[in-house]
């Protein structure tokens, strides 16, 4: 019996963990729109909330924020019910490399884009996310962020009129 | 009253003739051709990013530039789903049943041709309903009081945001949450600061950009990257010469294109039904009542002709409730009604009245972008062949320094372009919780002007909340809204009955949509 046991009971506690994951997806939606229902409507209690006849400014984003926690617990709640194959929790595999280099890309460009101008922002942005693909070459990047980097500096700046500045120092980071 | 639509339409055609129109619309339906070409780009995204570019010019240049773009992404996004089996574009995702297996016959060239003329025919179709469609609704619409206007846009949200594609629930709580993010910043009346978390820079709002930037921009990329969609480009060598279809085939599709084209036109009548649900209808009916319907996603081409024609006329047909009512049904819809409202133009019932040049013009801009598209369609179908290699490690980097640029350029604000990033992070979040965030955008843009008009229905009523169903009209709205979210309660209790898991549409890569 014993080794029996061992060999069924992982596989079974596997299963039993993959089943309370998966089902876990609805709930946490569920419980994000809850959080943010509950910031909007604590935040909307700032503002005079006025009568039905006479709204204040408050009285919308209360309304707003309590119909999105009622929303958010309807979500967890109905998840209950449903079966796992249809919770499937379709968390792809993390892409790490690729996720932080489309976020540095923008912020570089508004860090460089205060400090420096519109050329070195552009050329940074475009290098950093270049690099978030496997596949893109140190040489690829280069020449990919050269060429978008003249054609926007030629079309925003120039063609379009863009206020920024090409190339800058303001001293401020 | 065909005569006053028909002047009225010349008027139309004098405007968009006009040489700067002229050039911006055809700028617009080659910008949307491509991008509805290149895998992962949607006209979502694209308009977002033209969006700020039209701030200086006029309004109604802008508007026929950013429309162009939408219904030629349509065009281009059929070339896509034929040639390489790829559904980027929703709209286009059941052609690839039938028009894969036709290029793999070698005949994807007269899959094109035949797209190509479907379309036209269902673009047309949509084109002329909303001609004697949108002024008779205005006529109508021109009676609405606060109370009315507030229960067409519940109805509206509602049906936007439950029938279109992913959980109702979800869609619904999505709508909520646009309505939420819309009204941050100063109070219309007393201009109280709200949802600003004591940040000045939010006092003014968040930028619809940033918002439609940060959702189908950031958050899309984040998603795409990595994902190695594989191309086949072996079939992909279609030349003009082999576009032509042959007298049978177009026997074949003239049916189906036609069928195809009315329920794109009924589906674009009802609010959030878009081309994507119509398309979908019409492939299924044309089996439904084919003689042989096993023979379908073999390669039939009249499977090809259907969808399209009918995502064509949907796609037209759209602009009428946007344009008359001020009510967009889906996502591209919204968009536009923001670049109306950066206009300073107040969409709704007056619209045709007081800006006869925008909405006129738009129509007869339609038909000349629709001629252009088969224009630039069938003589340079080489280069669209050409433009679907180009890999997406390129396209993402050159996309995102667009969407910074455009953030910025929307208010030279670098604080946007920051709250795009965040609201990118965020909306991925949301994806990944399997939220279809489309609808957010949908609240966002009504939600202002839906908070104006509920505050003032309570005023004229003094604050009786139940006049939305003593005035009938508006009551006729709310019964249907009502009605709408009992039935989706009833197909829900239905599913925990008879637990069955739906025959799931073509996965789609990319809902750039």
């Amino acid at each position: 019996m014993r080794p029996r046991e061992s060999r069924s009971f992982p596989h079974k506690s596997q299963n039993n963990v993959r089943r309370l994951f998966s089902l876990k997806r609805d709930y946490y939606a569920g419980a994000l729109m809850m959080l943010l229902g509950l910031i909007t409507a604590h935040e909307g209690s700032n503002y005079p909330m006025g009568t039905l006849y006479q709204m204040g400014p408050g009285y919308f984003p209360i309304a707003l924020g309590i119909l999105l926690i009622f929303l958010g617990a309807l979500i967890a709640l109905t998840a209950i019910g449903s079966t796992v194959e249809e919770q499937e929790f379709s968390m792809p595999k993390p892409e790490w490399r690729g996720w932080a280099c489309i976020i540095a890309g923008p912020v570089l460009f508004i860090v460089l884009g205060r400090s420096t101008g519109m050329l070195p922002a552009t050329f940074a942005c475009v290098f950093v996310a270049a690099l978030g693909d496997r596949e893109t070459t140190l040489k690829g990047a280069l020449v990919l962020s050269t060429v978008v980097t003249i054609f926007g500096v030629l079309l925003f700046h120039y063609l379009l009129q863009l206020p920024m500045p090409v190339l800058t120092w303001s001293g401020q980071w | 009253m065909v005569e006053t639509a028909l002047t009225d339409l010349m008027y139309g055609f004098s405007v968009a003739f006009e040489p700067h129109n002229i050039m911006w619309c055809f700028l617009g339906v080659l910008v949307g051709n491509m991008v509805g070409v290149l895998p992962g780009m949607g006209p979502v995204a694209t308009i977002s990013i033209l969006l700020p570019l039209t701030f200086g010019m006029k309004p109604v240049a802008a508007i026929l530039m950013l429309a162009g773009v939408y219904y030629g992404s349509q065009y281009g996004g059929a070339i896509c789903s034929i040639l390489l089996n790829l559904p980027c574009h929703p709209p286009h995702a059941v052609t690839c049943l039938d028009g894969y297996p036709l290029t793999k016959m070698g005949k994807g060239g007269t899959a094109l041709g035949v797209t190509v003329i479907s379309s036209f025919v269902g673009a047309s179709w949509g084109i002329t309903e909303m001609i004697f469609l949108a002024p008779l609704l205005v006529s109508v619409a021109l009676k609405f009081g606060p109370a009315e206007v507030c229960s067409l846009m519940l109805l509206g949200l509602l049906a936007g945001s439950t029938l279109a594609r992913g959980s109702p629930l979800k869609g619904i709580t999505m709508t909520v949450l646009g309505l939420t993010i819309g009204i941050v910043g100063a109070d219309i009346e007393t201009g109280t600061p709200r949802l600003t978390f004591g940040l000045m820079e939010l006092y003014d709002g968040v930028e619809i950009v940033a918002l439609a930037l940060g959702v189908f921009g950031i958050a899309e990329f984040m998603r795409s990257i990595n994902q190695d969609i594989k191309l086949d480009m072996r079939y992909a060598n279609v030349r003009m010469r082999d576009m032509w279809p042959s007298r049978e085939d177009l026997k074949k599709s003239i049916a189906p294109m036609f069928r195809g084209t009315l329920i794109g036109s009924l589906c674009a009548l009802i609010p959030g039904t878009g081309p994507t649900i119509a398309s979908f209808v019409s492939y299924a009916t044309e089996k439904k009542i084919s003689r042989n319907p096993e023979k379908f996603g073999t390669g039939v081409i009249g499977g090809v002709a259907c969808p399209e024609a009918s995502t064509h006329s949907s796609v037209q047909g759209d602009f009428i409730p946007t344009m008359s009512l001020g009510i967009p049904g889906d996502t591209t819809m919204a968009l536009l009604l923001g670049a109306l409202i950066i206009q300073g133009i107040v969409p709704g019932p007056q619209l045709i009245s007081q800006h006869p040049d925008i909405f006129w013009g738009l129509i007869a801009s339609f038909w000349i972008g629709n001629i252009l598209l088969v224009v630039l369609n069938v003589p340079m179908i080489g280069l669209w062949v050409k433009l679907l290699a180009v890999p997406y490690k390129y396209l993402y980097p050159s996309a995102l320094f667009f969407v910074c640029i455009g953030v910025y350029g929307a208010n030279n604000d670098m604080f946007q372009v920051g709250l795009t990033i965040f609201i990118g992070i965020f909306g991925y979040i949301l994806l990944l919780l399997d939220f279809h965030p489309a609808p957010i955008l949908l609240g966002f843009v009504l939600g202002p002007r839906f908070e104006e008009n509920f505050r003032r229905a309570m005023l004229i009523s003094r604050g009786d909340i139940f006049v939305f169903v003593k005035h009938p009209i508006s009551a006729v709205f709310v019964g249907l809204s009502a009605l709408l979210i009992l039935l989706q309660v009833y197909l829900w209790l239905r599913r925990l009955k008879w637990p069955m898991r739906l025959p799931q549409a073509a996965a789609t890569p990319s809902q750039a949509e």
